[in-house]
């Protein structure tokens, strides 16, 4: 489907100009206004049996918060999709919707589904605006909660069980709570103005937020239980980047897309040195990776003012994991896809700094188990690609700085933390969720493992303790 | 936030500070560092945990002025508030008996080896202190150290105070003399930590070292902070900071450290004067 003839049929959101795009870390994706979410909804089939809802992760009940939407009651929209989602402005920016809920839309079979990511953004927006997300809260029972981490996991037990009159702290190691989503996916996707007005929601509705703490270190599990924490959420993200252990991986200039991230987002170097943290404005700059963390990457390296942005990628294009839409934009923004490529090793100048990246061209042989057709290099089609910084954006694996201080809690062979249906790990009162038990790394999963979670934590109080 | 108790000077450029960190002073062990932040657009540093007292709740740290960061922590002063600590991060060190052994440090790296000398020390080891600085403006704490060891060897590059020479030289010296010695520990600058780790190679002796990389999280996160040893890839933060001397890269560290000596500069060229004195 080509954009124009997707866009006769589908509404399209208004997009920031390209040289403002290129030049700002402000957000692309303006959404939709209210004509347009309003004919947008209207082409909503309202399916009796909806698979949009169960292509959902969280299984929001779409058809009902569209009708909600139809009838411009926007207050009942966000009630219904608040059901199941807690973070709707943030997973109607960022879900792989191509993935999920628009992939099993029936309207997908003419490949116009439903913008149903665009819908939720549009009501949860105005219920940020408006201030309506107050969070009705049951009396105080005194119930007391510890909550490692504060990505969409950890907010979303806080959320659930503050509203049951839990008594919520959040633990968080960084200096401000948010997770990946203070720290990883650019504000030019989710402006972290969204993010902290979620957060000063839940601290409204009670939720403690206590930051610099790293617990395993600071605190152990084992104070936080002595301290009168009688159930505890784990939702510390997966977090440690893999590195590729190729030839010239540690020369100056060789990022790994936490770091370079971490530097550009959290701590803000693209306004250095008004914010104190550096990082490098490389001319040429190569990403190693195929997924959101590499097109996020580059398109970051593109606004700190990179002239050549090249993301090599292993299998082909369309295996991509990274949203379709995000690397649409970054090839309008100047970014360089090379599919089936993989990389050989960095070579350095006599400082010691990245002058270029040597790869080798793939090609694609069986499927494998992930279902797609496993690269294999082709030999003798090695090249060189000039770049004076490279960031390694393959992926993400368990850390196990926290993990390894709680030998009581299972862990698989990768280093996750092993939870039953109910969330439960090995350990009595201890719960998990997120990236740290190694899903599908996304929002959306997040968010379902945290509702799971604090049903579960609920259910446990209402059996043994009151 | 966390407020400065007070502030000493302790020679040219490097500064002593005890900081009200309950959560940090409580869990701290010998070895761990904290990441600070000294205001809200500030950068992260680690800075190694020098002393904590779980009874006052306070941790002492002690830094060279070396750029921004560390400049504008010089330029507070008791009262003063520091916009977040974390810690305590990394592993404790590893602190045995072994009969004989010494501590080395170089520069700021004397208040550093501070904490292993006192652990060592209360585990029965006779303790011997190999100090230097460049020169004697800038040595650090050798009287207060000489109460924890049992012996203590001082130099500074230029000889205007005691040894002339570097830290690994006396250190060989001292070896050459004494055959008993099980094991060294020494902080400072990376050329001075390789030096000693060759000074130890050829005896055997068993060697640690702070490794010092660049850090941003401390928690394992980000991978700035990796360094070669024994030819894997280790993370600082949470791997170390100790490591074996004789399985660690100095080299790449050294190179990886120099990553931003250019951009960093710009900014302390600029911010130099207006907000540090001393
Ligand atoms: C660059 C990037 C882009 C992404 N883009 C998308 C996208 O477009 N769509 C999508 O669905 N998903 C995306 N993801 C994935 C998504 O962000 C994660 O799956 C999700 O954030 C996981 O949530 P979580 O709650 O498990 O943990 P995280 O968001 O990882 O948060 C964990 C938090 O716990 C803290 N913590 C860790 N250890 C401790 C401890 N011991 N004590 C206290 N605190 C601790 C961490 O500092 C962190 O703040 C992206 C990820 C990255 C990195
Ligand atoms: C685990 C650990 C413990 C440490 N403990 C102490 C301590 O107790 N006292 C202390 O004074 N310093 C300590 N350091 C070093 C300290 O973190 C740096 O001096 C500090 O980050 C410099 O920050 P800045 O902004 O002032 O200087 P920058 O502007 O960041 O750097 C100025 C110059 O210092 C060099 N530099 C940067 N980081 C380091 C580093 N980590 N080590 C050595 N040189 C560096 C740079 O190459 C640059 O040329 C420790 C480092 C680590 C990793
Ligand atoms: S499947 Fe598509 S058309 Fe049908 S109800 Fe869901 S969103 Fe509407
Ligand atoms: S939460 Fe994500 S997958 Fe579910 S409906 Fe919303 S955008 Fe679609
Ligand atoms: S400082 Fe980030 S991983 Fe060690």
């Amino acid at each position: 489907m080509m954009d124009s003839e997707e866009a006769s049929i589908r509404q399209m959101p208004k997009l920031l100009t390209l040289e403002e795009r290129v030049r700002t870390f402000n957000e692309v994706n303006l959404g939709f206004n209210e004509d347009q979410a309003q004919k947008e909804a209207a082409r909503c089939l309202q399916c009796p049996k909806a698979f949009c809802t169960s292509g959902c992760p969280a299984n929001v009940g779409i058809p009902q918060f569209i009708s909600a939407i139809r009838n411009g009651d926007y207050k009942r929209a966000i009630g219904i999709i608040c059901e199941t989602n807690s973070l709707p402005a943030v997973t109607g920016r960022v879900c792989q919707v191509e993935m999920q809920c628009e992939k099993a839309c029936i309207l997908n079979k003419k490949r116009v589904p439903i913008s149903i990511g665009l819908l939720e953004r549009f009501v949860a927006d105005i219920a940020l605006k408006k201030g309506w997300k107050k969070l009705k809260c049951e009396q105080s029972h005194g119930g007391k909660v510890a909550v490692v981490g504060s990505g969409p996991a950890g907010l979303t037990v806080a959320g659930d069980l503050v509203k049951l009159g839990y008594d919520v702290t959040v633990f968080e190691a960084f200096h401000k709570p948010g997770g990946v989503l203070v720290y990883g996916i650019p504000s030019f996707r989710l402006p972290k103005d969204v993010v902290e007005k979620e957060i000063k929601t839940l601290e409204e509705a009670g939720v403690k937020f206590v930051t610099n703490v790293f617990v395993g270190k600071t605190l152990t599990l084992s104070e936080l239980f002595k301290n009168g924490y009688e159930a505890i959420f784990i939702g510390i993200g997966a977090g440690a980047p893999i590195i590729l252990n190729i030839l010239g991986i540690n020369l100056s200039g060789v990022y790994t897309a936490n770091e370079f991230l971490v530097r550009t987002v959290l701590m803000k170097a693209y306004l250095f040195p008004k914010y104190d943290t550096p990082v490098d404005s490389g001319r040429r700059v190569v990403i190693v990776g195929g997924g959101n963390t590499a097109v996020d990457s580059a398109r970051a390296a593109v606004r700190l003012g990179a002239e050549e942005v090249t993301i090599v990628y292993r299998r082909s294009e369309e295996d991509m994991p990274a949203r379709r839409e995000e690397v649409l934009r970054a090839k309008e923004e100047g970014v360089k896809v090379l599919p089936l490529v993989s990389p050989l090793r960095f070579v350095g100048d006599e400082n010691n700094h990245i002058t270029k990246l040597e790869s080798v061209r793939n090609k694609l042989t069986y499927i494998d188990k992930t279902g797609r057709p496993t690269p294999i290099s082709i030999e003798g089609s090695n090249f060189f690609i000039k770049a004076n910084m490279a960031i390694l954006a393959i992926g993400q694996r368990a850390n196990k700085a926290f993990t390894q201080t709680i030998p009581e809690i299972k862990l698989d062979r990768d280093g996750y933390i092993i939870v039953n249906y109910e969330s439960r790990t090995s350990l009595n009162r201890v719960w998990a969720g997120g990236d740290i038990i190694g899903g599908t790394a996304t929002v959306i999963q997040a968010i379902g493992d945290g509702k799971r979670a604090a049903l579960n934590i609920n259910k446990t109080f209402d059996k043994s303790v009151r | 936030m966390y407020t400065i108790l007070d502030k000493v000077q302790l020679a040219e450029g490097i500064f002593k500070v005890r900081i009200d960190a309950p959560l940090v002073a409580k869990n701290w062990k010998p070895g761990q560092f904290v990441v600070l932040m000294v205001n809200e657009a500030g950068e992260r540093i680690p800075l190694t945990i020098v002393d904590g007292n779980s009874n006052d709740c306070t941790i002492s740290l002690v830094f060279q002025v070396v750029g921004r960061t560390t400049m504008l922590l010089a330029s507070k002063n008791a009262g003063d508030k520091i916009f977040s600590i974390l810690g305590p991060l990394g592993r404790p060190s590893e602190v045995k008996k072994y009969g004989d052994v010494v501590v080395v440090g170089g520069g700021v790296g004397v208040a550093e080896i501070f904490p292993q000398a006192r652990a060592l020390k209360s585990l029965g080891n006779y303790v011997i202190g190999v100090v230097g600085a460049r020169t004697y403006s800038r040595l650090v704490l050798v009287e207060e150290l000489k109460s924890i060891c049992d012996e203590i060897h001082v130099c500074t590059d230029d000889g205007s105070y005691g040894y002339r020479g570097f830290v690994s030289d006396l250190l060989k010296r001292l070896l050459e003399k004494k055959d008993t010695i099980g094991y060294v520990y020494a902080v400072g600058p990376v050329q001075m930590m390789k030096a000693v780790s060759e000074v130890t190679r050829d005896r055997g002796i068993r060697t640690f070292v702070s490794a010092n990389p660049i850090m941003i999280d401390g928690t394992g996160m980000c991978g700035v902070c990796r360094v070669i040893v024994g030819g894997e890839i280790k993370f600082a933060c949470i791997d170390g900071p100790d490591f074996d001397a004789h399985l660690l890269d100095f080299d790449t560290l050294e190179s990886r450290l120099k990553t931003y000596t250019q951009r960093e500069s710009e900014v302390y060229q600029k911010f130099k004067g207006c907000e540090y004195d001393g």
